[in-house]
């Protein structure tokens, strides 16, 4: 029999006749409609719910854990948030307060977070399709969806999609944006955040116009070949460049440079002064604030907000160096640092100092010939290549547009648009964190520079990069909560340019602009007691004596120190209360001896302040010894009953005083007037 | 009809072997190691007891040692790493190098709690020589418990100083307790723990050099603190809590 024949007999036997067919074709439709039903019935999230309802009766809460479950398909809907997730059909225990310790991550609570459920839904942090009910769906990348969960170690890219402001207890996004804005990756890939601002970066890189008033063309070669090799902490990136290539490009930035105007002063050839003398100028000037150095020990000691200063002698020319100690804003109109009015003597002492400063095996190896004309040819078209002009001003280059991919929605693309190299897991996180980790992994001949990023911080820049979702865009906007931006605040007149001249805005924070190396002075005026403001702008004493970043003696002028004074005495009062509301005449030796008592005994406020250099210790806060000399009564007193509400994040903590508590304690305090047994010597 | 049932029985037959095989590739062994020594003891040298946090990479390196029986170290044996669920080790096994020693990066699961770390070997007689390490993983509100106690408590509450700041431990009259000594902040209650942050050392009859917190941080954040003193004591804190996270 052949094939053919024994399909015709199958058909006659089904089809034959009407009754055949009509049975034949019944029996069909009875299996198709079967099919649905079915399935319901063995899926997957049936499974789970049998599983969870087994687990649930053995427990002692059963009948409040029975009286909450709800069987069938679950759902959080929340349409303008474009959250339909049905998560909760299958994790049923996540918000039973008793199912912490369950073994089965599908049945245990929810830990401790700051949003609910049913107000945020479940995808809008951890990804994954909300509306899929099998595992698999759910939570990994198919071929119809491929938004997977977001690995646990980037979860702080949920929060980051509404919060652009800093929150404590997002210490990874912080950090990933921190290390954005000070590596700068904005200066050639632009973001833009869910409130149509975008990520800027944190300070200007040096400009290259009149590199060569600084330095060498060997140091130049040396550094770009290796910028860490100089200093460990700096944040130029590696390029990779070869020999050839950093001999032609350090050619070219030479070569373009122009002479600065007016021009660098030759220094005299006179001997280097003192050596100890420039140290303890380095000391007293709290240069270490900012600039790390590497000491006798191998140790490094100091800040990293200015660049590491251990090689600086074989990095800057000494006439460079003296300029610069003398008047940073002569090379560098934009730099951080203070003019510090130091004397001629001090200046060459401080110079001296830092020319003494070398790490000649930095340049030992480095060798060349005079630049010619075809090196700088070819050395100009490699910075244009590279985009150096995107980070530095460099004569003769504009800066480039658009000179990287935009990164503003990184965190939603879809994974098709994305080109994987081997050993790379096909997900979007480790290609994010491929790409920030090694990008030349991706081809050599791709331009993005390798930056120095440890392993966590790698983990914290992909973290902020997922964070800039399409959810993040084109959420409503009562959802977003914004960045605190800089205000734009610049003091005005002669007081206003002493402190532009002076970088106090490096440090202190005025009015929202400023650093927060330091107190925030927006209501300094009426805190302090204007004796006491120009005695301290004078000579600085020493408040708090386990900080190493202090306020630093600048050689003023008493004109000047009276200008500054009167201004900020002037200006910077709180609208709160009046600075001599308290007169002293209400503060009586019975409330001092009260006060007195309070600070020792009920407050213990020496645990962290010193009333007595004889008798305290404790060093958090600043030393109170002269309180009767510094401050203001009134300001003590509201300091007292409410700390946050003059400074906002004070580690002081609000010890809900009584009025009666805080006037006594006002008493006290204003009877201290130590000049400070540890004030900073005079000289 | 009998040859489509062979076809049919052929092709289940395939299909399972095809699946099987499929499973097999997934839950597939790291390939043995050449061990060219054996040791004694397996020792920790270095990487116990870290704070991490979820799904995160350890800061340090976990680093154990094999050793002969007369203590010196032992080079080319072969040491396995494995933990409680979610862990995962880079390397996962290694020989031993010059110094004895095997390095290895350790990566937490996704669950807060504690995580345990098993390195193991073989001695001469093929017996399993073990060292076990505790790991901790922070979550979320054991991470901003951890922030907050780096912003207000850790000055006073722990000995060690550092460059950006030094302890104030030794100037207080009392000595406060470190948050990782958990044989007496095990014996407090959670509600012992929150009145003593939110009223300070006197609502528990102690020194009033422990400030009250209750006006300056909120209820969740003094909660926050609660979990994060129980994640890193040590001994553990048994009661209610995730002691070792599991499959």
């Amino acid at each position: 029999m052949t094939m053919t024949d024994k399909l015709k007999s199958l058909c006659r036997f089904f089809f034959g006749d009407s009754a055949r067919a009509f049975g034949s074709v019944s029996l069909i439709l009875l299996v198709l409609l079967a099919v649905s039903p079915a399935k319901d019935h063995f899926s997957q999230w049936r499974h789970y719910q049998k599983q969870y309802l087994h687990l649930i009766r053995g427990r002692a809460d059963a009948v409040t854990l029975e009286r909450h479950y709800e069987g069938g398909i679950q759902q959080i809907w929340i349409p303008e948030q474009q959250v339909t997730d049905r998560c909760t059909t299958c994790h049923l225990g996540l918000k039973e307060a008793s199912l912490t310790d369950v073994n089965a991550v599908a049945f245990r609570k929810h830990p401790v977070m700051p949003h609910s459920l049913t107000e945020f839904g479940c995808t809008t942090c951890h990804r994954g399709q909300g509306a899929a009910t099998t595992v698999e769906e759910a939570h990994n990348a198919t071929e119809q969806w491929e938004q997977p969960l977001l690995p646990a170690k980037y979860i702080e890219a949920g929060c980051g999609q509404c919060h652009l402001e800093k929150q404590i207890a997002t210490p990874f996004l912080n950090q990933g944006r921190q290390l954005i804005s000070s590596y700068g990756c904005t200066r050639c890939h632009t973001i833009k955040r869910g409130d149509g601002t975008y990520i800027q970066p944190e300070d200007d890189p040096p400009s290259l116009k009149h590199i060569a008033d600084k330095t060498t063309r060997e140091w130049v070669y040396a550094w770009i070949k290796d910028p860490q090799a100089y200093a460990i902490t700096a944040t130029m990136p590696n390029y990779h460049f070869s020999d050839d290539d950093a001999r032609y490009v350090s050619a070219f930035i030479l070569a373009q440079s122009t002479p600065l105007e007016p021009p660098l002063q030759a220094v005299s050839a006179k001997p280097n002064p003192d050596p100890a003398a420039g140290t303890s100028l380095y000391g007293q000037s709290f240069c270490a604030s900012c600039h790390a150095m590497q000491n006798a020990a191998g140790m490094m000691v100091g800040g990293n907000v200015g660049p590491e200063l251990t090689g600086i002698g074989t990095k800057a020319k000494p006439e460079w160096i003296a300029d610069w100690v003398a008047n940073p804003s002569h090379y560098d109109s934009a730099t951080m640092m203070p003019h510090y009015r130091f004397d001629p003597t001090q200046v060459a002492t401080l110079a001296g100092f830092l020319e003494s400063k070398t790490e000649p095996d930095f340049v030992a190896n480095v060798h060349l010939d005079a630049a010619t004309s075809l090196q700088i040819e070819r050395g100009k078209r490699l910075v244009m290549e590279n985009g150096c002009a995107s980070c530095h001003e460099i004569n003769g280059i504009k800066k480039p547009e658009n000179f990287a991919p935009e990164l503003s929605r990184i965190g939603s693309k879809p994974i098709s648009q994305l080109l994987f190299v081997g050993g790379v897991e096909h997900t979007l996180p480790a290609y994010v964190a491929a790409k920030v980790r090694n990008p030349r992994s991706f081809g050599a001949a791709l331009k993005m520079p390798q930056f120095p990023f440890t392993p966590q911080q790698v983990d914290a820049v992909t973290t902020a990069l997922l964070a800039q979702t399409d959810r993040a865009a084109t959420q409503p906007a009562a959802m977003r909560i914004a960045s605190v931006e800089q205000s734009k605040y610049e003091p005005a007149g002669h007081a206003g340019q002493l402190m532009h001249d002076l970088r106090c805005f490096s440090c202190h924070m005025i009015n929202g602009h400023g650093g927060d190396m330091a107190p925030d002075l927006t209501w300094e005026g009426t805190a302090v007691t204007r004796e006491w403001l120009v005695q301290f702008l004078k000579n600085p004493e020493t408040l708090r004596p386990a900080l190493i970043r202090r306020m630093p003696k600048f050689n003023l002028s008493d004109a000047d120190i009276n200008t500054l004074a009167d201004y900020m005495m002037t200006v910077y009062q709180t609208p709160q209360f009046d600075r001599d509301s308290l007169p002293a005449s209400e503060l009586t030796p019975a409330m001092v001896e009260q006060g007195r008592e309070l600070f020792y005994s009920k407050f213990a406020c020496q645990s962290c302040h010193i009333a007595d250099y004889a008798r305290d210790k404790g060093y958090i806060g600043p030393a109170l010894a002269g309180t009767g000399k510094r401050f203001n009564a009134a300001w003590i007193y509201h300091w007292l009953k409410d700390p946050q509400s003059l400074r906002p994040g004070t580690i002081e903590p609000n010890q809900h005083m009584t009025d009666e508590e805080a006037h006594s304690l006002t008493a006290f305090l204003m009877s201290l007037r130590s000049t400070g047994a540890k004030e900073v010597a005079k000289k | 009809m009998k040859r489509a049932l062979i076809v049919l029985c052929v092709a289940t037959l395939c299909a399972l072997t095809l699946l099987t095989g499929a499973c097999s590739r997934k839950s597939k062994q790291p390939a043995p190691l050449q061990a060219t020594a054996t040791g004694a003891t397996i020792v920790e040298s270095s990487g116990g007891k870290q704070i991490g946090y979820i799904g995160m990479p350890l800061d340090q390196p976990v680093v154990v040692q094999v050793n002969d029986a007369s203590g010196g170290a032992v080079t080319g044996a072969a040491v396995y790493f494995r933990g409680s669920s979610g862990v995962m080790f880079a390397p996962a096994s290694a020989l031993t190098d010059s110094s004895g020693q095997v390095t290895t990066t350790v990566s937490l699961g996704q669950q807060a709690g504690r995580y345990r770390v098993v390195a193991s070997a073989r001695d001469a007689s093929g017996k399993r020589i073990e060292v076990t390490l505790d790991e901790i993983a922070l979550g979320y509100q054991q991470t901003l418990g951890a922030q907050l106690n780096a912003q207000y408590c850790i000055r006073c509450h722990d000995s060690e100083s550092s460059s950006l700041r030094v302890s104030n431990m030794d100037n207080l009259s009392v000595k406060p307790h470190a948050f990782t000594e958990g044989d007496i902040l095990n014996k407090m209650s959670d509600a012992d723990l929150v009145a003593i942050i939110s009223h300070g050392g006197p609502a528990l009859n102690k020194s009033a050099e422990m400030p009250p917190w209750g006006y300056t941080l909120s209820k969740s954040d003094i909660a926050a603190l609660v979990a994060y003193i129980r994640a890193v004591a040590d001994p553990p804190y048994g009661a209610g809590g995730l002691v070792y996270a599991q499959k």
